[in-house]
């Protein structure tokens, strides 16, 4: 640690990683004991309006993204990559040199060295242990003095790079983790038989997202066991762009559909009930009677479809208060702006004023500019308002899971880097023998040692079945 | 025969195996040793037939799948890695004691899969979920992790009854190995065990991202094998600290191991996701 400055001590020291790692350990505690991102309601209703409060203030809810949290993990990363920095700026030299610098007296000074005699002199004994060591060690040298000799060996230099390597990885795992989590999405949509959309709803958020291509969904299928369990859900899904099938694919669970970096998933099913098939759909149509409308919970993210009738309330779920459609409008503005036809109405919040909701019918996120707890959209229009009944036959929609991650190409890099620099860090070892020969006048006193940087117990197996080998020839 | 037959000879023989180790420790006999040693390869063998023989069962009734898929599969799964380590780990160190603290744990894994009332062990068919290649690697590594634990869990317990009377030579501790010998033992199994989990946590998460398209999403299952991961962690960072060897290291190790008998049991208990290996 050269650099004195109490800041960079502060992070190079492994204390502090063992206290990040055990409060990361503890801490992760809570978010299994406590589900997360639940509704407000159930955590009111678990937990009281205080404790709730309290909670919520410390991100309990949303635990493994609040603040604290990602502070230990930025800690740890900054531990982590000063701590590296300066180790390995320490052991570059030793680690990337081309001739190692041999110093023989760390070898003859260690407690285990070994001795003997032998009446050959320097350069004959030198010719008989030379192979021994250049046997076993990839990198061998000997250097001749006027008193004698130095047999040097060495291997697994490189091995010193291992917990670097591991190292490395953690912090490509969080960078891969944060980039996913700014640039990607994770959302998921229902989409009925026959059916096709490019909206999908962002998970925890509700937040709607728009994809640049439509899916379609031609045919769900699902077989069952004999026991009645199911066996495998599949999908046979079409994509679309411009109105064209670009791609097609049946999936099932485990086996997703991936185009342009966004991969399908096939995640749930559900049976429509007859009365409640959607029609096929179109985007605007005229003033109706009754519309189709979509409730999202801005708390539990939750989106519910509610048949309105224009002129009677309807409630709201979640509790979220009561909502009356007003009238339909060909031509409105929104402070000056013209929107084109939308609906208005009149949302009585549970607690509060009630406010005058537009919905422009163009718009499908208007309403989300309110910022208020419920979010209204008008879901697209029946394209007849008398549609001939539905065949009784049953319909199903297919629940997928749509995701985007540019980061997890960094996050696999990390797991592969991982392994390997684990494996490493744990098997290989940096080893180094070194025989030193000393001519006397009548004979020459041989002595010899070897060091490592782990597996101290297998290294003095090795020296020792070297020794032998020296003592034998 | 079945496999279930199989099954439940080997419970009997893991607790044969186990009978004669801890005679061995209780009545310093050490020659017990010899005959528990083959005791456990019995079990082993007797698992080995049972489990293969239960993959073949499965495909017979047309739902084939590797027997790896409820608790009930992976407990027995549990005992065979756990015996299979510990075969290589005496034939490695040639220490037979060691066994006086594992195969207990091998048999109670065996007898808690075939008596408790809640583990079903019928072979049930797969959920959709379960059906890819990555359930048996995913299995395998976590598992053959967890036995290294249980192993290292085995040798911290030693360590702790040994190091109140290291000098002792005499009475049971007298025949426990030396301490240095232990610590290293337990680091070695940490460090193996510590890999597999590694390549469990990785196996598991490549998995999900295959299945739903997202590799992490810290569910309590998932986010207790990380709480783990780091328990073990501090252990191997804890070694490079001055002040911390011996016991300290074994304390930590029987931490860990206790966070993998959550992870593996009390998950179940919590509000979660990660059904598989429900009861
Ligand atoms: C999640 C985070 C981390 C993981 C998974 C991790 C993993 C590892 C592993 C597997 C080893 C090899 C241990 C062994 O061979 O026994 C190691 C060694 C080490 N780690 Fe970490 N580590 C982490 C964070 C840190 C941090 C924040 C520091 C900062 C001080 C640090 C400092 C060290 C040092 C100094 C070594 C020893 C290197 C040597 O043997 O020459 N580690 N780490």
């Amino acid at each position: 640690m050269k650099n004195a400055n109490p800041l960079w001590k502060f992070f190079c020291s492994v204390t502090l990683t063992i206290v990040l790692l055990l409060s990361l350990a503890i801490t992760s505690i809570i978010g299994t004991v406590i589900p997360q991102n639940e509704s407000p309601d159930a955590y009111l209703h678990a937990y009281g309006a205080f404790r709730y409060q309290l909670l919520s203030a410390l991100g309990i809810f949303d635990m493994y993204q609040s603040w604290w949290f990602q502070g230990l993990l930025l800690i740890l990363t900054i531990n982590i990559v000063v701590c590296s920095i300066d180790r390995l700026s320490g052991s570059w030299k030793l680690i990337f040199t081309r001739s190692p610098k041999i110093r023989p007296e760390r070898f003859t000074n260690r407690s285990d060295a070994r001795t003997l005699t032998d009446k050959r002199n320097a350069e004959e004994l030198v010719s008989v242990y030379e192979p021994i060591v250049a046997r076993r060690y990839g990198f061998c040298k000997v250097t001749r003095s006027k008193d004698g000799a130095v047999i040097y060996g060495e291997k697994g230099r490189l091995s010193r790079l291992g917990v670097y390597i591991v190292h490395l990885s953690v912090i490509l795992l969080l960078i891969g983790g944060l980039a996913g989590s700014f640039f990607g999405f994770e959302g998921y949509v229902n989409i009925a038989e026959g059916e096709a959309t490019d909206t999908i709803r962002i998970r925890n958020t509700g937040q709607i997202h728009r994809l640049d291509f439509q899916i379609r969904c031609d045919d769900f299928s699902l077989t069952l066991y004999e026991t009645g369990a199911p066996k495998e859900y599949r999908s046979a899904l079409t994509i679309l762009e411009g109105g064209q099938a670009v791609k097609q694919k049946d999936i099932i669970v485990n086996d997703p559909l991936r185009y342009r970096g966004i991969n399908i998933f096939q995640s749930s099913y559900g049976k429509l009930q007859p009365e409640k098939m959607p029609r096929p759909e179109t985007a605007v149509a005229g003033p109706a009677e009754a519309y189709t409308l979509n409730f999202t919970s801005r708390a539990s993210g939750m989106n519910y479809a509610v048949s309105a009738k224009v002129g009677v309330p309807v409630d709201i779920p979640e509790g979220l208060g009561k909502f009356v459609l007003m009238a339909y409008e060909a031509e409105t503005a929104f402070r000056g702006m013209d929107v084109g036809a939308s609906l208005k109405g009149i949302l009585t919040p549970t607690e509060g004023e009630p406010v005058e909701v537009l919905l422009p019918l163009k718009f499908a996120n208007f309403d989300k500019m309110r910022g208020g707890d419920v979010m209204i959209a008008v879901a697209n229009q029946p394209q007849e308002k008398f549609t001939s009944p539905q065949p009784a036959e049953e319909r199903y929609y297919t629940g997928l899971q749509v995701t985007n991650d540019p980061g997890v190409w960094l996050v696999y890099t990390g797991f592969i880097l991982m392994l390997a620099g684990c494996f490493v860090a744990f098997y290989l070892s940096h080893q180094q023998v070194c025989i030193v020969i000393e001519q006397l006048r009548k004979n020459s006193r041989v002595t010899f040692a070897g060091t490592t940087n782990r597996n101290k117990l297998a290294m003095k197996n090795t020296t020792e079945k070297m020794f032998k080998a020296m003592t034998d020839s | 025969m079945s496999s279930s037959h199989f099954l439940s000879i080997s419970t009997f023989v893991f607790a044969l195996a186990a009978f004669f180790y801890l005679a061995a420790l209780i009545f310093r006999k050490p020659r017990l040793t010899l005959p528990a040693r083959w005791t456990v390869v019995a079990a082993v063998v007797a698992t080995t037939a049972g489990l293969l023989l239960r993959w073949v069962e499965s495909y017979q009734m047309g739902i084939g799948h590797a027997p790896l898929s409820n608790l009930y599969e992976s407990l027995v799964f549990f005992a065979w890695t756990a015996g299979v380590m510990y075969l290589f780990v005496e034939f490695k160190y040639k220490n037979p004691l060691i066994g006086a603290f594992v195969t207990p744990i091998a048999f109670l894994a065996m007898a808690y899969a075939s008596m408790s009332p809640n583990i079903s062990d019928r072979i049930q068919p797969l959920v959709p979920a379960l059906k890819s290649n990555w359930l048996i690697a995913h299995v395998a590594t976590c598992f053959f992790g967890y036995a290294a634990f249980a192993i290292a869990f085995g040798m911290s317990i030693m360590y702790l009854i040994k190091a109140r009377n290291p000098e002792k030579i005499e009475g049971i501790i007298g025949h426990i190995p030396k301490l240095d010998l232990l610590d290293e033992l337990t680091h070695r199994m940490v460090l193996f065990g510590f890999l597999l989990l590694t390549g469990g946590i990785i196996t598991g998460s490549v998995w999900a991202n295959s299945a739903w398209g997202s590799y992490w999403s810290w569910d309590p299952k998932e986010t207790w094998s990380l709480i783990t991961w780091f328990v073990y962690a501090t252990l191997l960072h804890a070694r490079l600290m001055r002040g911390w060897e011996g016991k300290q290291i074994a304390y930590l190790s029987i931490l860990g191991f206790a966070a993998v008998l959550f992870t593996y049991f009390g998950v179940n208990l919590l509000p979660g996701l990660h059904s598989y290996g429900k009861v």
